[in-house]
């Protein structure tokens, strides 16, 4: 008797899985639809796409549009495409997110390993800046930043995104830092190393998940910021994301769709690799800091 | 004079005072263990002596110089924790010379001194795994090598064999008891277990609610407790504590027991004051202190033969605990494993009062 219920349980159970997966692809499709559209789209040419099929297959795929699009496009003024603004963008994230990454460590360090009176209020006015609505920051920012004569500057948007990723980099090492034994550390006093040694030695080596956590999060952030990079830059220091904006919002012309998709491409192709190369570690290390926080 | 002398060591966190003024001497090379239950206050008293956790007042002296404000790696003593606290990161050998390294000792001679180390411990072949690829004993092993190799004046152990399954417990027992005999370092060890006191330690401190209750020899601690805890403490089963009342008859003090109409018992030799009759005290008997009438100590002085109703029978292989219980109050004896005994029954007892301690169920003081 009990044989024939487990069939008929195993039987249902089959059935919700392939409601599930069904589900799941369809699901799937739906979010894959607009990259397909913009990758299709950025190998027509300007007469197929005006023919009308967005989601027809280029039936002539050239690449004409994306060395257009990375160096001949117009923004604003200047036609040297976006491949200047691309570096500027990657000048702006690697010390940015390195920067705030091993600050977040720090911070987390001593956080949970060398507690001072008021470690947790000082923690929540850290986790208060994950919080603050970046809009509302603009102007006193504009203000420090021209204070400290580092408007329309790659490193005034560094410092910028610097000082608002430190919330969140100090949330993840901090949570998981928490989890990290405190007998280490008293071993490695014992043994003779000092705050930065066991820093160094003890806890950076055992932090890879929460770093690769820390550096998708930081690059994707800081990669796609629209908001600080429009405000505190101009012309040919702007990051990636407002010369985009400035290519598809460009008036004067032909409107050159396959170029706007061939460069919107390029804009998500170093997070989109970023995520590959490191993406399983994400969820790994996201997990294992949210159990135990 | 003593080699690690702790004065008057108080600690405050908050309102809650957890030492509350320690004082304690101990020689060079000897085997200190610090017992207690959870909250007792040893493993901040073993974290004062390492410098993790300053006390609040009182002096540490390590060989006659004052460690209060030398930081940890200064006071020369080296510690091994509870989880064994070997760096993940780095392999055994790594783990062994880290505090060489921040010392820096030249690398050959770093890689001598590991080597050596291994060979005592027998590890020589795990040297160039990691942490996670060993069994708890071998961790155990390995956290004792990263104490060893720094040859420091006072090792430190906290609760090193709680991690362990019980077979593994005894045989690293046995190893660090060899250790001790074989390098003659000065050890504090601090443990709940008081087994583990017994067979480590040349001198055992227990401690309650920070508090030193007694300092002492294991024999001392364990045959002349200075107190109701810590007779109840040390021992396994524990001592039995028998109500009774003194009465003098016949010109000669005694105990009555269980009760007005019960027993009366010759007062234990270790009692020589005198005291009024009718005065409320605990007789203190170990269970092997008790026993069927075939196992009476024949060198025993002062016995007393009474029968009570069995209600519990415990067989160890070795020896067979019986419990025994007269009117109301109930004992543990310990007798021989072939004896013939059954629930239910009046058996009769030996009691050997030339051990039994007597307490001030007041005070709770023992009574000389």
């Amino acid at each position: 008797m009990s044989a024939t219920q487990e069939t008929v349980s195993a039987g249902g159970a089959r059935t919700a899985r392939y409601f599930i997966y069904a589900a799941l692809i369809i699901l799937a499709l739906v979010y894959l639809l607009p990259l397909y559209v913009m990758l299709s789209t950025s190998l027509k040419s300007l007469d197929e796409i005006r023919g009308g099929d967005m989601l027809a297959l280029p039936r002539d795929p050239s690449v004409a549009a994306w060395v257009r699009a990375w160096g001949e496009a117009c923004i604003g003024v200047s036609c040297v495409g976006i491949k200047g603004y691309f570096w500027n963008s990657i000048k702006m994230v690697v010390p940015a997110v390195l920067i705030s990454t091993l600050l977040g460590a720090l911070n987390g360090y001593v956080l949970t390993k060398w507690r001072f009176p008021g470690h947790k209020l000082m923690f929540g006015m850290m986790l208060f800046a994950c919080f603050i609505p970046f809009q509302a920051v603009l102007i006193p920012m504009a203000r420090v930043l021209g204070t400290f004569g580092l408007s329309n500057s790659t490193t005034g948007l560094v410092i910028v995104h610097v000082i608002y990723g430190l919330g969140f980099t100090t949330l993840f090492f901090r949570n998981y830092y928490e989890a990290f034994p405190d007998e280490l550390v008293k071993a490695a006093m014992i043994d003779g190393a000092g705050f930065f040694r066991i820093f160094w030695r003890i806890l950076l080596p055992s932090s890879g998940p929460i770093i690769v956590v820390t550096i998708i999060y930081q690059f994707t952030n800081i990669w796609n910021d629209f908001l600080f990079g429009v405000s505190f830059s101009s012309g040919t220091s702007s990051p990636m994301t407002v010369a985009l904006n400035n290519l598809v919002a460009s008036s004067t012309g032909v409107k050159e769709y396959n170029v706007d998709m061939a460069a919107a491409v390029f804009a998500a192709l170093p997070t989109l690799f970023v995520y590959v190369v490191a993406g399983r570690y994400f969820v790994r290390g996201l997990m294992a800091g949210a159990v135990k926080g | 004079m003593s080699f690690l002398e702790i004065k008057d060591i108080r600690k405050k966190i908050g309102n809650n005072e957890i030492l509350k003024g320690i004082n304690i001497e101990l020689e060079k090379g000897s085997f200190l263990v610090l017992v207690g239950p959870s909250g007792c206050g040893k493993s901040t008293l073993l974290n004062a002596i390492a410098g993790l956790l300053p006390p609040s007042s009182g002096d540490i002296v390590i060989d006659g110089q004052v460690v209060n404000d030398l930081h940890p790696s200064r006071r020369d003593i080296a510690m091994v924790f509870q989880s064994y606290a070997l760096y993940p990161n780095m392999t055994v050998e790594q783990n062994i010379a880290f505090a060489l390294e921040m010392r820096g000792v030249e690398k050959a001679q770093r890689e001598a001194a590991v080597k050596q180390v291994a060979k005592t411990l027998q590890i020589e072949h795990l040297l160039k795994r990691r942490p996670s690829q060993l069994s708890g004993g071998q961790r155990q092993r390995v956290a004792m090598g990263r104490a060893l190799v720094r040859q420091p004046r006072v090792f430190l152990f906290d609760e090193p064999l709680s991690n362990l399954d019980a077979k593994l417990r005894v045989e690293v027992r046995a190893e660090i008891k060899a250790l001790h005999q074989n390098t003659h370092a000065t050890i504090v060890y601090v443990t709940h277990d008081q087994i583990e006191a017994m067979t480590l330690a040349t001198k055992i401190v227990v401690l309650k609610e920070g508090m030193v209750q007694q300092v002492g020899t294991p024999a001392e601690i364990y045959g002349r407790p200075a107190n109701l805890f810590v007779a109840d403490f040390m021992g396994s089963p524990a001592m039995n504590m028998l109500k009774g009342k003194v009465s003098g008859a016949n010109g000669q003090q005694g105990i009555a027991l269980f009760g007005n109409d019960g027993v009366r018992v010759a007062m234990p030799p270790s009692v020589t004051t005198s005291l009024p009759d009718g005065k409320d005290v605990i007789l203190g008997l170990r269970p092997e202190t008790i026993t069927d009438a075939g196992l009476v100590d024949p060198q025993a002085r002062a016995t007393a033969r009474i029968e009570a109703e069995v209600t519990m029978i415990e067989p160890t292989g070795s020896d067979t605990f019986v419990t025994g219980k007269l009117d109301g109050a109930t004992f543990t004896a310990r007798t021989r494993s072939d004896v013939h005994v059954e629930l239910g029954q009046k058996f009769p007892f030996a009691f050997n009062l030339d051990k039994a301690v007597v307490f001030d169920p007041e005070t709770t003081n023992r009574i000389e």
